[in-house]
């Protein structure tokens, strides 16, 4: 036995050594590789979920296509990694993934503290919470006592605790890991309430057999912009990311669509069109791509109130109403800086 | 006469650490050393150098901002304006009670199970093996959320349960949990806990002194009976004479939840279940073991003495057993206290929740947490199996 020692231990040594091999810029790794990896949610009606073909589809999910669509002209050329509220963070930061596209809160500790950089805000959010109506309970004012179920490692664990001690209210914390699991707790009965962000509260609702005998209170407890992040350190391709969702609100401004996009860069008059279409300018170039990342991600998802339609919509089972995520044209607060 | 002319050869050779079996041996050990020593220190210098690239210093501050976060079940004082290390304490805590709990119920329920197996009852003992089979080649993770989803589909909510309490208007089962009356102390209840501790004190000595008696004459006491006067004639006497100080605070019907007594949440009957019913089949077959290494002939010396089974079981066999059935023990309580640390399944916030789970997310000190976790795990294993095994020396066949 003492004879293995040696080779194992040399062994060990090139093992750490190999693992320490410094990395080039993200965008020259995902186009070596060919693949952008994306993390998304293990499953949240209308953000991330798999469809009957095991296809991941959803709100989060097309953004990680529009990026795979600017850097690799593929808009499928993307590995998603289903992640927790507890695994987001680590898979980010380790390099698992090259991007966290999982309704992540953007807040002060995540940019400064975890060294994170947030792209935008995809979906304006806030924290609320549901009950069943036959609990009579008309108003969050009115929860002293309940037992509350969550997802551990996210914001809402910290509003729900500063909301609670704000209002002079106690409750019971029934901490869990997955979205899944918090509604199978709820639905059993073993909390009295749900609590996540709203658009997260409407999805899940969606999915119940009696949608209608749950209701969503109507106090929202918190400001939640939620948007995709990447780690810090690599400017380059925080910028891609940027303007990847920058664009897809500006092709909504616009006009532009999925459809009519190569029409729009050939024809269009207006020149920030142009630029945004790549029909002028060399703005691609600046980021590392070709000039045309943003049409083709265009056409791959079409624009941000497309993607929102498509997934979140009041046409989906999860009927969301545009409200704060609308244009700023149309009195929401999405909105772009210009593209020159 | 010859004397030799050689002298003795003192100086020495480098080639002679490695020809020189005298040397080789340590020559090797140190060379692996130096290579093992090198090889912790390259990873440590890589964790440095990439926490350096992601921006990341290393340090425990953050243990003493407050925590933010609520928990359900806690055993000391926490709000969530505590630090983080409040928290970790309550994981710690959490950890050690369900362990615990688990490693007692589990060597029970396996002793029984264990004895019973070897049964004559065809009957008895086949059930014990279907148990025992069957429970140990299920994923522990799998049975815990099972025992979880019974045990909250199954009890009442807590509105029903009102309305059909186990015992009216003191002990009540929900699917959040069970509740029985707490107890509340006034003024003067150290007297009362002082004579408790004091019989407790006193059934030792007692006991000491009638296993002396039995084995200098022969009589057997009911020791029982008289340990359990010991326990509670001088304690109510006490209780009384202070004029009641302690008392039960009832669990009463809130708006949403029972509100006062005592609260055993779901999360930790179901974890505790589960790791108990799992833990006590291997138990189980470690007293099996422990048994059927015992000469046929030490149990039939026994009934020949006129002992009836249980003696025998209990006076013979057992005793003989206990030093073949410790050392797999010790394993088997280490592996309930770090199973314990599947708790976050089922939403019971032990250390692996709170230190490892929230903690680490709200603060992103993935390495700091790990590690602390990582000391705190073994420094638990380390615990138990020392204690266990002064308990092994004591039980070891004695050579005289």
């Amino acid at each position: 036995m003492k004879k293995m020692i040696l080779p194992v231990a040399l062994g060990a040594a090139f093992a750490a050594t190999s693992l320490s091999a410094a990395s080039a810029g993200t965008l020259e790794d995902v186009q070596e590789r060919g693949k952008l990896r994306c993390a998304v949610s293990t499953g949240l009606a209308g953000f991330s979920y798999t469809d009957e073909n095991g296809k991941w589809q959803g709100f989060d999910v097309d953004y990680c296509r529009a990026v795979a669509a600017a850097v690799l002209g593929d808009a499928d050329a993307v590995e998603f990694s289903p992640t927790t509220g507890k695994t987001r963070f680590t898979a980010l930061a380790s390099g698992e993934v090259d991007i966290l596209s999982r309704n992540t809160t953007w807040t002060f500790s995540r940019d400064a503290d975890l060294k994170f950089t947030f792209l935008g805000v995809s979906y304006y959010d806030g924290q609320g919470f549901m009950v069943k109506k036959s609990l009579g309970v008309a108003s969050a004012k009115e929860l002293d006592g309940a037992t509350v179920c969550i997802q551990t490692g996210t914001t809402t664990e910290l509003n729900l605790s500063d909301y609670f001690t704000a209002e002079g209210m106690s409750y019971e914390p029934l901490s869990i890991e997955t979205n899944t699991e918090g509604r199978a707790n709820y639905l059993a009965d073993a909390c009295d309430v749900y609590t996540t962000d709203a658009s997260g509260l409407a999805a899940s609702r969606a999915t119940f057999e009696n949608a209608d005998d749950h209701i969503v209170l109507p106090e929202i407890i918190s400001k939640e912009p939620l948007g995709p992040l990447v780690r810090h350190g690599d400017d380059q391709w925080a910028d891609i990311g940027r303007w990847v969702l920058n664009a897809l609100k500006i092709a909504e401004e616009k006009g532009i669509t999925a459809a009519n996009a190569d029409d729009m860069a050939a024809n269009s008059k207006d020149p920030e069109v142009l630029r945004l279409l790549g029909a002028s300018g060399e703005m691609g170039a600046s980021v590392g791509l070709g000039n045309d990342f943003a049409l083709v991600a265009i056409k791959s998802v079409g624009n941000y109130g497309e993607v929102f339609e498509r997934h979140l919509g009041t046409q989906t089972k999860v009927n969301l109403a545009r409200g704060l995520n609308a244009m700023w044209t149309e009195g929401g607060l999405q909105y772009a800086p210009p593209f020159r | 006469m010859s004397t030799s002319t050689v002298p003795a050869d003192n100086s020495f050779q480098l080639s002679q650490l490695w020809r020189d079996a005298r040397y080789r041996s340590y020559s090797i050990q140190i060379i692996a050393l130096i290579v093992a020593l090198s090889v912790v220190m390259m990873l440590i210098g890589n964790a440095v150098e990439n926490l350096e690239a992601l921006g990341k210093d290393f340090n425990f501050g953050f243990l003493y901002e407050p925590a933010g976060y609520d928990i359900g079940q806690v055993l000391v004082d926490y709000t969530s304006a505590s630090g983080h290390w409040k928290a970790a304490l309550v994981g710690l805590l959490n950890t050690l009670l369900v362990a615990f709990l688990a490693c007692l119920t589990a060597t029970i329920i396996g002793v029984f199970v264990g004895v019973l197996r070897l049964s004559n009852n065809w009957v008895v003992s086949r059930l014990m093996a279907v148990y025992i089979e069957g429970v140990r080649n299920v994923p522990l993770l799998l049975q815990i959320l099972a025992w979880y989803a019974v045990f909250i589909h199954v009890f009442p909510t807590p509105k029903q349960a009102v309305k059909a309490p186990v015992i009216e208007g003191a002990v009540y089962a929900t699917n959040r949990g069970f509740y029985i009356p707490g107890l509340t102390f006034d003024g003067g209840y150290q007297i009362v806990v002082a004579v408790l501790l004091a019989s407790i004190a006193g059934i030792f000595v007692f006991r000491r002194w009638a296993r002396q008696r039995q084995e200098a004459t022969g009589q057997i006491l009911p020791v029982g009976y008289i340990t359990l006067g010991i326990l509670i004639v001088p304690s109510v006497l006490a209780y009384f004479a202070a004029g009641m100080p302690i008392g039960l605070d009832y669990p009463v019907a809130g708006r949403f939840n029972l509100k006062g007594g005592l609260k055993v949440g779901t999360p930790l009957i179901a974890l505790w279940f589960a790791l108990s019913i799992y833990s006590a089949a291997f138990v189980a077959e470690i007293v099996r073991a422990g048994i059927m290494a015992i000469s046929k002939g030490q149990t039939e010396a026994a009934y020949a003495l006129g002992l009836r089974p249980k003696r025998t079981m209990s006076l013979v066999v057992l005793p003989q057993s206990l030093r073949i059935i410790i050392p797999p023990m010790i394993s088997n309580y280490l592996n309930i206290t770090k199973n314990s640390s599947l708790a976050i399944a089922v939403g019971y916030m032990d250390l692996t929740g709170t230190l490892g789970g929230i903690t680490l997310n709200q603060t992103g000190r993935e390495m700091e947490c790990m590690l602390l976790l990582m000391a705190t795990y073994l420094l638990i294993s380390l615990s138990i199996s020392a204690v266990m095994n002064v308990y092994n020396e004591s039980v070891k066949l004695k050579g005289r």
